[in-house]
């Protein structure tokens, strides 16, 4: 018999490729796709279910069906996706937990994949140059997305406890870069003028899309209890990102780099946020140790490789001339 | 706040005419820097870690216990024969690559040193002694006295370890984190080599086999009233200590001697420091008097001896977690530089010979 996996978040384009991959796996006889609204256009393999993760419809999908793994990917990066800060609160927090009370009352379920984020650490100048699995922020998130991914991770951690016997896999990923996927950070290099903070280069790392899905893949195979850090090797200065994407730059000074940040913006789809702010200023890495050797994944695209796919995309479109 | 009298910290007098004859200590490689593995000066062939210059023949054949410094500079070698137009396209393009720590060896040994070694040759006349205490290709960490209003001590100590050691080695120092907060400083710093002060990153750089760079006196060694000069301060909690214990590293005690003449500082305007949120603001005789003229540095003559290694891989396993061996390994290293800094006076005919 083969296995049946619900995942959440399929109406956005990395929950709907992710549906799509599991449904491609032979040892995957079902996916269950869940999400607020429908997505643009089937998925393949999977069956959706619109259903609002925040109210409990939820537990009743799971013990029809007799989910036995659960891939989260319902958490909400920016508020534009959602439609309002509060509403993206409610979907990321609420959602998190009511779709946790459906797990705990399904006897099936074996697994939890948890898709969450690097910005849990927070970012800072007495940051290490690395952050461990078990460390804990130096600046702790406060508001946004990673306040948000923090709560998540709380709850998904009380949930463990109380179900012992099925395996958490927490997946704490850097950035997603690639030539499709669209997030805040995609939106902000491709601004026509990048802005960055005057007297600062901050690290960056990045997780190539079809990477980041692999490690989520891996996980739902093989289920490894535990939290691990996910990102491509290496370390990108914003400069040198910058420079390889043959952009336009100005050095804003910290005080008024959010205000200027937004004007730039006029979208809002780039990221301007106080916690956004604080990334772009300290930057940050990861260690990834753990998800080479514990989770046995290993990312076929550095950070740089993974940037310069996201630049090919942009230059393809004819945005960027390539000297 | 109480003054530090130790009994034998007493400050020698400048122009002391100290002894010439006194027996170089840095002729060959100590016992203690043999065991740590030190191949010491190799004239015929230079380690394998070498660093990514293209180096004359003749650099590695220059006596270590003593420095000159009309020899070849590294500016004037082009990289493996990339013009500075070339070398500039190149980096406009970002077509160059930082290692975790955020660390640019490229820009670093091209623009960053290149920029400081004029004060290193010719403003401070460092003579760097003591070199073959340094390994060549594993992990040491160098604990150094801090003094001199702003950390240029280190930076001396930095172009030291790569222009004079025959490996040319990158010392990565420890940071506060106020460096990593201000503006550029923060930015130059990491670009440096440079990272926060912490256990997880010192003992991820040790691991590596870098040369790693403290100074546990912190801000109160470069903030220390110019009266209290060559005086250790207190140092820190001994946690470069444990770090050391927890790789094996061996300890280089160094000392210093020079910075603490470039900015004699007089006074501490405190109440200005605390509304600029910076440790101490100095006074000194030129500054802020003759505003950025008053930044210039006096010409001091600088000495730097990076002394014999104190091994930690002997200690049992849990060392770094015994308060007591962490304790008394940091005495043993302050004492020792400490003693180092006397033997540097003494030798040094004065202050600005």
């Amino acid at each position: 018999m083969g296995r049946t996996v619900l995942v959440t978040g399929v109406s956005r384009y990395l929950g709907g490729r992710m549906a799509a991959l599991l449904a491609a796996d032979p040892q995957i006889s079902t996916v269950i796709g869940v999400d607020v609204v429908a997505p643009d256009s089937p998925i393949a393999g999977t069956d959706f279910v619109r259903a609002d993760i925040r109210n409990p419809v939820i537990a009743k999908v799971m013990g029809e069906a007799s989910v036995d793994t659960v891939v989260h990917m319902g958490v909400i990066a920016t508020p534009k996706q959602a439609g309002g800060r509060s509403t993206m609160k409610e979907i990321n927090v609420i959602g998190t937990m009511q779709l946790l009370a459906a797990c705990q009352r399904t006897p099936s379920v074996r697994s939890l994949v948890v898709k969450s984020t690097a910005a849990v650490y927070g970012s800072g100048p007495k940051d290490p140059a690395k952050f461990t699995e078990d460390m804990e922020p130096r600046h702790s998130p406060s508001s946004g997305w990673p306040k948000d991914s923090v709560e998540v991770e709380t709850y998904v951690r009380g949930f463990a406890r109380r179900r012992p016997d099925v395996s958490v896999t927490t997946l704490r990923f850097a950035n997603f870069i690639g030539p499709r996927v669209e997030t805040a950070l995609t939106a902000y290099f491709s601004l026509p003028i990048v802005p960055t903070v005057l007297g600062f280069d901050p690290r960056l790392q990045f997780i190539h899309e079809d990477d980041g899905l692999e490690a989520i893949r891996t996980a739902v195979l093989s289920p490894r209890q535990g939290t691990f850090n996910v990102a491509g090797d290496g370390v990108l200065l914003l400069s040198q990102a910058i420079r390889r994407a043959r952009r336009q730059t100005i050095a804003i000074p910290s005080l008024i780099f959010g205000t200027v940040g937004r004007t730039l913006s006029p979208t809002g789809l780039a990221d301007f946020s106080s916690e956004a702010v604080r990334y772009l200023t300290y930057g940050r890495a990861l260690d990834t140790r753990a998800m080479h050797r514990t989770l046995g994944f290993d990312p076929m695209w550095s950070t740089d490789e993974a940037f310069m796919s996201f630049v090919r995309r942009d230059s393809a479109d004819g945005e960027v001339d390539v000297a | 706040m109480g003054r530090l009298t130790l009994p034998d910290a007493d400050v020698i007098p400048f122009g002391s005419p100290g002894d010439p004859d006194r027996p170089g200590r840095g002729l060959g490689p100590s016992k203690a820097a043999r065991l740590v593995g030190n191949t010491g000066p190799q004239p015929t062939s230079p380690p394998a870690a070498a660093a990514p210059t293209s180096r004359s023949a003749t650099d590695a054949d220059r006596p270590e216990h003593s420095t000159s410094h009309d020899v070849i500079t590294d500016a004037e070698i082009p990289f493996d024969g990339e013009s500075w137009l070339e070398f500039a396209r190149r980096r406009l393009m970002g077509d160059y690559s930082v290692d975790d720590f955020g660390f640019d060896p490229e820009l670093t040994d091209r623009v960053l040193l290149t920029l400081v070694r004029p004060l290193y040759r010719s403003w401070f006349r460092v003579e760097t002694t003591g070199l073959e205490n340094v390994p060549a290709d594993s992990g040491a960490l160098v604990v150094a006295n801090h003094s001199g209003v702003i950390a240029m001590d280190s930076v001396m100590a930095q172009v030291a370890l790569h222009d004079e050691h025959p490996a040319h080695r990158h010392l990565r120092m420890l940071g506060a984190n106020l460096v990593f907060q201000t503006p550029f400083m923060g930015e130059v710093a990491r670009k440096a080599g440079h990272t926060l002060a912490c256990h997880p990153d010192a003992e991820r750089l040790l691991a590596a086999g870098e040369i790693v760079g403290v100074w546990p006196e912190g801000f109160k060694g470069v903030g220390k009233p110019f009266g209290q000069r060559y005086k250790l301060q207190r140092f820190g909690r001994g946690g470069f200590v444990s770090a050391a214990l927890r790789t094996g590293a061996p300890i280089i005690p160094t000392a210093i001697v020079g910075a603490e003449e470039i900015y004699p500082m007089i006074g501490n305007a405190k109440t200005v420091a605390r509304i600029l949120g910076l440790p101490y603001f100095p006074i000194t005789p030129t500054f802020p008097w003759f505003g950025p003229l008053g930044m210039i540095p006096l010409p001091s003559k600088w000495l730097i001896h990076f002394g014999e290694p104190i091994r930690t891989d002997h200690f049992p396993e849990g060392a770094a977690d015994d308060p007591m061996v962490v304790f008394n390994l940091t005495d043993q290293v302050r004492e020792q530089i400490q003693q180092s800094l006397y033997r540097l006076l003494v030798k040094r005919p004065s202050a600005f010979g």
